[in-house]
């Protein structure tokens, strides 16, 4: 979850992620050194009692700041274009988990045994323990097996809500009538928080999701008692 | 063949990959296995055959389809209003 008044980006969870952290800091490094090159350009243009009244032509720097652009167009357009098809690679999805959007709330469905299915609430903030995160925590938490590759397949109930959980680099919009699908994996056991990410009505900034990642083992036990 | 089913349905984790949908829209492959798996049962059981093999079929749509779907589709077929051809 993000911390008080955080402005980066969440701890990675998993591989995507990282990759997406990592690229961020590559476009924002290109970013914060052309606009300190341009801000120094122009307080050098504002500070000089130099005039040149008579330019004609200026091959050579036209080529330079074409070239150069490109270049680093490049440099940011192929890592960004790797990612791209990464996170559409084919993969054995060990689990497959629907996550249905409703107002105001998300609800879980894992049909792949039997049907268990859950609705997930947030915790009202009277009713949180002390340490809890407020409009974060919900009642239900949405288990999952870490280290496995998880097919999730998002839709809605009513109208349009987005999954989105940041820290495994996750967003998906919930579309009545259709089904989306996202591969989720975690590289390490804990609990993911993410929030709605589409406007939906009233409550829409309260209907948080929360994702518990816990041993295989764990997750056969946990799976065992939905059915009591 | 039988057998070769009741192997893959007992090694049966999730709905694998299907590459006649391979993209982020899995709306139809839901659809589809719903649909083969009735046309199946409804084929099979009119000549008389094991209606089991169908289960691939209905293991899959299981996994995707939402249960309200399946619900919904399941009280169309019983009232002769659903919008496939079985």
């Amino acid at each position: 979850m993000a911390a008080p008044a955080q402005l980066g980006l969440q701890n990675a969870a998993s591989p995507i992620m990282e990759e997406l952290i990592a690229f961020h800091d590559h476009a924002l490094m290109i970013i914060f050194l052309i606009s300190s090159l341009v801000l120094y350009i122009i307080s050098l243009m504002l500070t000089t009692k130099l005039t040149h009244t008579s330019t004609m032509n200026a091959q050579e720097i036209e080529m330079i700041w074409t070239i150069l652009p490109a270049m680093i167009l490049i440099m940011i357009a192929l890592p960004s274009l790797r990612i791209l098809y990464m996170t559409d690679e084919f993969n054995k999805p060990y689990l497959t988990l629907k996550a249905i959007g409703h107002q105001w709330y998300w609800s879980y469905e894992y049909s792949d045994y039997e049907d268990l299915a859950f609705d997930s609430y947030i915790m009202p903030t009277y009713f949180l323990e002390p340490g809890e995160f407020r409009l974060l925590e919900v009642d239900n938490r949405t288990t999952l097996p870490m280290e496995a590759d998880i097919r999730v397949l998002i839709s809605s109930q009513d109208v349009l809500h987005s999954w989105a959980v940041p820290s495994l680099g996750v967003k998906t919009d919930a579309i009545p009538g259709r089904l989306n699908q996202a591969m989720v994996a975690s590289m390490r056991p804990g609990l993911y928080y993410g929030q709605c990410s589409e406007i939906c009505g009233s409550n829409h900034s309260f209907m948080p999701i929360v994702l518990e990642f816990i041993y295989f083992q764990d997750f056969e036990v946990w799976a065992s008692y939905l059915y009591i | 063949m039988a057998e070769e089913m009741k192997a893959k349905l007992k090694n049966y984790k999730t709905a694998p990959f299907d590459s006649r949908f391979p993209n982020q829209n899995q709306t139809r492959n839901c659809w589809q296995n719903y649909l083969d798996f009735h046309r199946c049962e409804k084929a099979l059981s009119a000549k008389g055959d094991d209606v089991s093999v169908c289960q691939w079929y209905r293991r899959v749509y299981k996994s995707l389809c939402p249960i309200s779907w399946v619900t919904d589709w399941d009280e169309q077929r019983a009232d002769g209003t659903f919008p496939g051809k079985i």
